[in-house]
């Protein structure tokens, strides 16, 4: 059964026509122990065949050690979408709902480079010279 | 959470986590977490609900004076 409705795969094909760059999608997951894991990685399969743009590499979270360390994720399901370099944007868990819409819109932002952000929040994050971790906690919707 | 992720892309020295919370409860009880969205900055900073941009991105950055006092 498909993950993602017929109204929902028009409706990325046309979000899909704005993608600039390619973007990597790359997906932590493992068999066991992991509830959502074999959903989200449904989810992304279905994001990423509409475009060609996008790409979905997987990776073990057990196995693939030297990936898991390198794009530095502790906790699965994880996805990194990156763009022509490693933003440093991760999703833990299955990006659906209302998250759905935030992986779609992190999509679109790394393929075209571009924060969209305001000009005064820009100013002010070119004066950030130290690391900051954000994590925004969301439940399911 | 898209403003996080969009500083993100904006400043590489900002990294920026989505966690559906409900699928690591241990989280749940690392920062006491009572309603969502809950942001959590540099484990020191947190941000109860949701924010425009130019309020969240104050927050955030209060987490850089919050743990470096000699800055103004």
């Amino acid at each position: 059964m498909a993950f993602l409705d017929e109204r929902t795969r028009q409706e990325l094909q046309r979000r899909w026509a704005e993608l600039v760059h390619p973007v990597r999608l790359v997906f932590f997951t493992q068999e066991l122990e992991c509830p959502t894991c074999r959903e989200t990685g449904q989810l992304l399969r279905e994001t990423a065949e509409l475009s060609e743009k996008i790409h979905l590499d997987v990776y073990n979270f057990q196995l693939d050690r030297e990936q898991v360390e390198a794009f530095g994720v502790d906790k699965i399901p994880a996805t990194v979408v990156m763009g022509e370099r490693d933003y440093g944007i991760r999703f833990y868990g299955i990006p659906s709902g209302y998250e759905f819409a935030s992986l779609v819109d992190a999509i679109l932002a790394v393929s075209q480079g571009d924060s969209g952000l305001s000009p005064e929040t820009r100013e002010k994050l070119r004066r950030v010279k130290e690391p900051l971790h954000i994590q925004v906690l969301v439940t399911p919707t | 959470m898209r403003l996080a992720h969009r500083m993100a892309i904006e400043s590489e020295w900002i990294r920026a986590d989505m966690v559906e919370v409900s699928e690591f409860p241990y989280l749940i009880t690392r920062y006491q977490v009572m309603g969502v969205p809950l942001t959590v900055v540099n484990e020191t900073t947190f941000i109860e609900g949701a924010r425009p941009e130019s309020a969240f991105v104050e927050e955030v950055l209060s987490a850089l004076s919050a743990s470096s006092e000699s800055e103004t």
